[in-house]
C-alpha cells in the first residue's frame, strides 16, 4: 500500500513538472528546427538563432529590456536598502505606515499601477518616455527589494554593529564594514528578483513607455497579429536558460547565507 | 543601528512611496470623480457598474477568474503535500524548479502556449498526424483559462507549500495517537492548519486573473473582452475619466481582498518568491 | 576629580518608556581598578556600562572620562572598548580579522598590525586559529577573541557586560582567573557586569551593589560580604537570615520574641530594625541551653557542610553547619553578639519594594 502511494505522489509531482515544462521544452526542440512545420523534424539546425542575432528590431529590444532591468533593479536596490535602515530607526506605527504603503504595488493590480502611473505622468510632463519607464520599473520593483533586505536588516545582530563602533568605526565605516555583508544575501536576491521581475513586466510597461521604444514584451504583443515569429523560439531558449542560471545564483546564495544562519542558531543553542 | 537620525536615510524610499505610489492614485481617484469639464460627479462610477458591456465583461471575467483559481487550487494543493513527502532533500529546489517557468519573459510564455494550443499547433498537429479529428481551443474561452492557470499556478503553490511544509509532524501523530486515521487526520488537522495559505493563495491567483488584460489578448485574439480589457480600452482610447472610475473600483476591489487575514503574514508577499 | 578616577557618573539619570531605569547615580571608577557592578537583572547595571561605552545617552547628569565631559561624544570616538554578552564577532570574517578589525579602522600600517594581533593572540592563547572562522569555535575561545579583538586597542577602559554568562560553570572558572590576570599585567581599567555574586566577590578589587537604578552599597569584597549595609545587599550577596527585629537598647535586640545581646549601638530605644544572620554563623546547641528552641524540617547534603531549615519561633531559619542534625530533632539556636548583624529598616517605598521583590 506504502509503496503504491509513494509511487502515484511521484507519478502525480512529474505529471505536474512535464505539463509545467511542455511549453518551454517545446519552444527549445523547435528552436533548433530547420523545418517552420511544428511537427515534422525538418533537421538539427541554428538558423532561428541566426534570425534572431540579425533582427534588430528584437535585438534592440532585448538591449532595452536588459538595461531597463539592470538600471531600475540597481536603482531600487540602491533605494530600498537605505529606506530599510530608515524604516528600522522609525517608531513601531510610522514603520507599519511606510511598509504598507511601499507594498501597494505588490498587492495592486498591474494594470491598475500602469494606468496610474500613466495618468500621472500624462498630467505632469505630457506623454510618457524612457524616464516614466523607468521610475515605473523602479516603483514595481522596489517593494520586492524591501521585502528581502528588511528581515535580513532585522535579524542583524545590533550588537554587532555596536560592536563596530566601540572598535573606532563611525556608522558609515560600520555600514559597509559589518552590516552590509552581512544582510548581503538578501540585497543580492532582491536584486536578483527585482531584475527578473522587470525583465518579465508586461502591463506596467506596456502603459508607461514611450512611443517608438519597445521591450520584449510591448515587441511580442504589439506583433501578435503576424503570429509566431522564428525568431521566438531561439529567444525563448535563451531567456530560459538565462532565468535558470540566476535562480541558481539566488538558491546557492541563500543556502549559504542559510548555513550560516544555522550555525548561528546552534552555537546559541549550546550557551 | 536604530539612531533616530538613520530616519532620512529613508528620505527616496518615502520620497518614491509619496511621488510614484500615492500621488498617482490620488491621481486615479481623481479623475474617478471627475468629468471633461472638470466638475465633480459620481457618473463614472456608477457608469462601471451599470453599462451593460462592463457587466457582461464583469460576469465573464468573475467566471474566469474564479474557474483559474479552482483549477490551480484543486491541482496545487495536492501537489504541495507531495512535495513535502518528496525524499528529495534539497526542498528549496525542488519548489524553485517549480516556480521557474513563472520567471521567463511573460509574453514568451503565452507565445509557446500559442504554439501548443493553435488551430495547427502542436495539439492539433499531433491529432491530425494519428488520424484524428483537430479540435478548436485558441482564441476561445478555454484558451485564456489554459492560460491563467499555467501562468498563475505557481502564486497559488508557494504558499500552500509554506503552510504544508511548516506543520510540526507532532501534530499529525498526535492526531493519530488519539485515535484519528489518516483522513480524519487531513481533515481535522492537516488542513485547518493550512487554511491560511489557501487563502493566500487564493487571492494571490484571483487578484492578477480579475485584472489581466493580456492573456485575454494574447490567446483570446482579441474575441474576449474582460474587464481588464475594458480599463485597457478605455485608456488607450484616450477615455480616461471613465477608465478611472472602472480602475478605481478594481483597486478597491482588490486592496480589500488583500486584507483578507491569512492569520500567518510569512505565506504573504516575500513567501511568495522565496 | 580626583586625581586617580578614570570614569565619574555625575547624577545620572536614565528613563525607558516612562521606567526609571537610572535614578540619579553617583558614581567613580579609579584607574587601573577592576570594578564590578552587581544586581539583579534590571537594576540598571548593564545600563550603567552602555552609558560609558556611548551606546546611549543619560536624560540628565555628566559622564567624565579623564577629567573632560564626554556626554553626546559618540561610541566610535571614546577610548573604551567592551566585550559583550554574546560577544557579537563579526561572523563574516576570520579570527585573524576580527582582532585586526579597530587597527585596521585606525589605518596602521599591515606590519604593525600584524605584531599586535600575534601579540594578542599570544596573550589569549589562541595561536594556530588565526585564519578559523568565528562558527567552527567553541564558546570559550570566542570568548578570547572578543577580549583580543578589545584590548588590542589598548583602551583605558574595558567594559564587560557579563562576559562569562555564556560559559559552562567549569570554563567560567578558568576565564575569571584568566581575566583577573589580563587586567593586572596590562593595567587596564576593566569594568565588569555580573549578576552572579560570586564571581564578583572573586575577581574585583571593588565592587558596586546596585538595585532599582540606584546604587545599593559600593566596597572592598570583604566589605560588601561581612557588612552589608542594608537587608537588600544582605541577601543578594549569599544567603541570609533576615528577621524582623526591635532595637531595645544598645547592645541588646530582641526579634521572634527573644531578646539576643549584640554588639551595634545607636539604634535608639525599641525602634525596629532588620536582623541579618547568615547561615553559617547560626550554631546548633541542645534546647535546653537556649531560649529559641525548634525543630529541624530538612537536611541536605552539600559537601563542605550541611544546609538544614530549623523551624523556631515562628522563623523558618536557613543553617550551615558541619554537624548534621537528622530531621525531627529538636534544637536550640545560638548566635554569637558580632555575627549578629542589624540594619535600618528601608525608609522609603522603593527601597521596601525592592528588598522585597529579589
Amino acid at each position: 500500500m506504502k509503496k503504491l502511494f509513494s509511487a502515484m505522489r511521484g507519478a502525480y509531482v512529474s505529471l505536474i513538472f512535464a505539463i509545467l515544462y511542455l511549453p518551454v521544452a517545446v519552444m527549445i526542440v523547435l528552436s533548433f528546427n530547420e523545418s517552420k512545420s511544428y511537427y515534422k523534424w525538418g533537421g538539427f539546425s541554428f538558423t532561428k538563432y541566426e534570425a534572431l542575432f540579425n533582427n534588430d528590431i528584437i535585438m534592440e529590444a532585448v538591449g532595452t529590456t536588459v538595461i531597463l532591468g539592470l538600471a531600475s533593479a540597481a536603482i531600487a536596490t540602491v533605494i530600498g536598502t537605505l529606506g530599510c535602515i530608515g524604516l528600522l530607526a522609525m517608531k513601531k506605527r510610522t514603520e507599519a505606515c511606510v511598509t504598507a504603503a511601499g507594498n501597494i504595488p505588490l498587492l495592486n493590480a498591474d494594470i491598475v499601477t500602469g494606468v496610474s502611473l500613466m495618468l500621472f505622468f500624462s498630467g505632469i510632463v505630457g506623454r510618457m518616455s524612457n524616464i516614466t519607464l523607468l521610475i515605473s520599473h523602479i516603483t514595481l520593483v522596489l517593494p520586492y527589494v524591501v521585502l528581502n533586505v528588511y528581515p535580513k536588516l532585522k535579524q542583524f545582530d545590533k550588537s554587532i554593529y555596536q560592536a563596530a563602533l566601540d572598535l573606532g568605526a563611525n556608522p558609515v565605516m560600520a555600514f559597509f564594514k559589518v552590516i552590509l555583508p552581512d544582510i548581503f544575501p538578501g540585497v543580492l536576491t532582491g536584486f536578483l528578483l527585482a531584475l527578473t521581475l522587470s525583465i518579465d513586466d508586461f502591463t506596467i510597461t506596456y502603459f508607461t513607455k514611450g512611443q517608438g521604444l519597445n521591450t520584449l514584451s510591448t515587441l511580442i504583443y504589439t506583433n501578435r497579429i503576424r503570429g509566431i515569429l522564428p525568431e521566438y523560439y531561439a529567444l525563448t531558449s535563451i531567456m530560459f536558460v538565462t532565468v535558470l542560471l540566476l535562480i541558481l545564483v539566488i538558491q546557492i546564495v541563500n543556502m549559504r547565507s542559510n548555513i550560516t544562519a544555522n550555525s548561528q542558531t546552534r552555537k546559541e543553542k549550546d550557551y | 543601528m536604530t539612531n533616530k537620525k538613520n530616519i532620512w536615510l529613508s528620505g527616496p524610499y518615502i520620497i518614491w512611496i509619496a511621488g510614484f505610489i500615492i500621488l498617482p492614485i490620488l491621481t486615479i481617484v481623481y479623475y474617478a470623480f471627475t468629468d471633461a469639464t472638470k466638475k465633480f460627479t459620481f457618473s463614472n462610477i456608477v457608469n462601471a457598474v451599470t453599462d451593460t458591456a462592463n457587466l457582461k465583461a464583469l460576469g465573464l471575467t468573475v467566471l474566469l477568474a474564479t474557474l483559474a483559481t479552482l483549477i490551480c487550487l484543486l491541482l496545487a494543493y495536492p501537489l504541495a503535500l507531495c512535495l513535502t513527502k518528496s525524499r528529495i532533500k534539497n526542498k528549496t529546489l525542488l519548489i524553485y524548479l517549480f516556480i521557474l517557468p513563472i520567471f521567463m519573459n511573460f509574453m514568451l510564455q503565452m507565445v509557446a502556449i500559442n504554439v501548443i494550443l493553435e488551430d495547427n499547433g502542436i495539439i492539433n498537429s499531433l491529432l491530425q498526424a494519428l488520424g484524428l479529428p483537430k479540435f478548436h481551443i485558441a482564441n476561445t474561452f478555454t484558451a485564456i483559462l489554459i492560460g491563467m492557470s499555467y501562468d498563475y499556478f505557481p502564486f497559488m503553490l508557494l504558499p500552500i507549500y509554506n503552510t504544508v511544509s511548516r506543520i510540526d509532524k507532532d501534530y499529525i501523530n498526535a492526531s493519530k495517537d488519539l485515535g484519528a486515521n489518516s483522513l480524519k487526520t487531513f481533515l481535522k488537522v492537516t488542513f485547518p492548519l493550512t487554511l491560511p495559505g489557501v487563502v493566500s493563495g487564493i487571492t494571490m491567483v484571483f487578484v492578477p486573473a480579475i485584472s489581466d488584460f493580456a492573456i485575454a489578448e494574447m490567446l483570446g485574439g482579441g474575441k474576449i473582452m474582460l474587464i481588464g480589457n475594458v480599463v485597457e480600452m478605455s485608456f488607450t482610447k484616450g477615455h480616461y475619466y471613465q477608465g478611472s472610475g472602472l480602475a478605481l473600483l478594481l483597486m478597491v476591489f482588490v486592496l480589500l481582498s488583500s486584507l483578507i487575514p491569512t492569520g500567518d503574514s510569512d505565506t504573504e508577499g516575500g513567501a511568495i518568491i522565496l | 576629580m580626583k586625581k586617580d578616577n578614570i570614569v565619574e557618573l555625575r547624577d545620572i539619570s536614565v528613563t525607558f518608556d516612562g521606567e526609571q531605569i537610572l535614578d540619579g547615580l553617583n558614581l567613580d571608577i579609579k584607574d587601573k581598578e577592576f570594578i564590578t557592578l552587581l544586581g539583579p537583572s534590571g537594576c540598571g547595571k548593564t545600563t550603567t556600562l552602555r552609558l560609558i561605552a556611548g551606546f546611549l545617552e543619560p536624560e540628565s547628569g555628566e559622564i567624565v572620562f579623564d577629567g573632560k565631559k564626554i556626554n553626546g561624544v559618540p561610541a566610535y570616538k571614546r577610548q573604551v572598548n567592551t566585550i559583550f554578552q554574546r560577544y557579537a564577532l563579526f561572523p563574516h570574517l576570520n579570527v585573524y580579522e576580527n582582532i585586526a578589525f579597530g587597527l585596521r579602522i585606525k589605518k596602521l600600517k599591515e606590519k604593525e598590525i600584524e605584531e599586535k594581533v600575534n601579540e594578542m593572540l599570544e596573550l589569549v592563547n589562541l595561536k594556530g586559529l588565526e585564519k578559523r572562522s568565528i562558527d567552527t569555535l567553541s564558546g570559550g575561545q570566542q570568548q578570547r577573541v572578543a577580549i583580543a579583538r578589545a584590548i588590542v586597542n589598548r583602551p583605558r577602559v574595558l567594559l564587560l557586560d557579563e562576559p562569562l554568562a555564556a560559559l559552562d560553570l567549569k570554563l567560567r572558572k578558568e576565564m575569571q582567573k584568566e581575566l583577573k590576570n589580563i587586567q593586572q599585567q596590562l593595567g587596564i581599567t576593566f569594568v565588569f557586569v555580573t549578576h552572579d555574586q560570586e564571581e564578583a566577590l572573586t575577581m574585583s578589587d571593588r565592587v558596586v551593589v546596585m538595585a532599582g537604578g540606584k546604587i545599593q552599597q559600593i566596597g572592598t569584597p570583604q566589605d560588601i560580604y561581612n557588612e552589608p549595609k542594608n537587608a537588600f545587599v544582605a541577601d543578594f550577596i549569599g544567603d541570609s537570615n533576615i528577621i524582623d527585629g526591635i532595637m531595645v537598647k544598645d547592645l541588646l535586640v530582641n526579634f521572634l520574641g527573644v531578646d539576643f545581646p549584640c554588639v551595634d549601638t545607636g539604634f535608639g530605644n525599641n525602634n525596629p530594625v532588620d536582623v541579618v544572620i547568615r547561615p553559617e554563623d547560626v550554631i546548633l546547641v541542645p534546647p535546653q541551653k537556649s531560649e529559641m528552641k525548634g525543630t529541624v524540617t530538612s537536611l541536605i547534603f552539600k559537601g563542605v557542610h550541611y544546609e538544614m531549615d530549623v523551624m523556631a519561633g515562628g522563623f523558618k531559619w536557613l543553617v550551615h553547619s558541619t554537624k548534621m542534625e537528622p530531621v525531627g530533632s529538636e534544637v536550640g539556636i545560638y548566635i554569637e553578639p558580632e555575627n549578629i548583624q542589624i540594619m535600618h529598616k528601608p525608609r522609603s517605598k522603593d527601597e521596601e519594594a525592592v528588598s522585597i521583590d529579589e
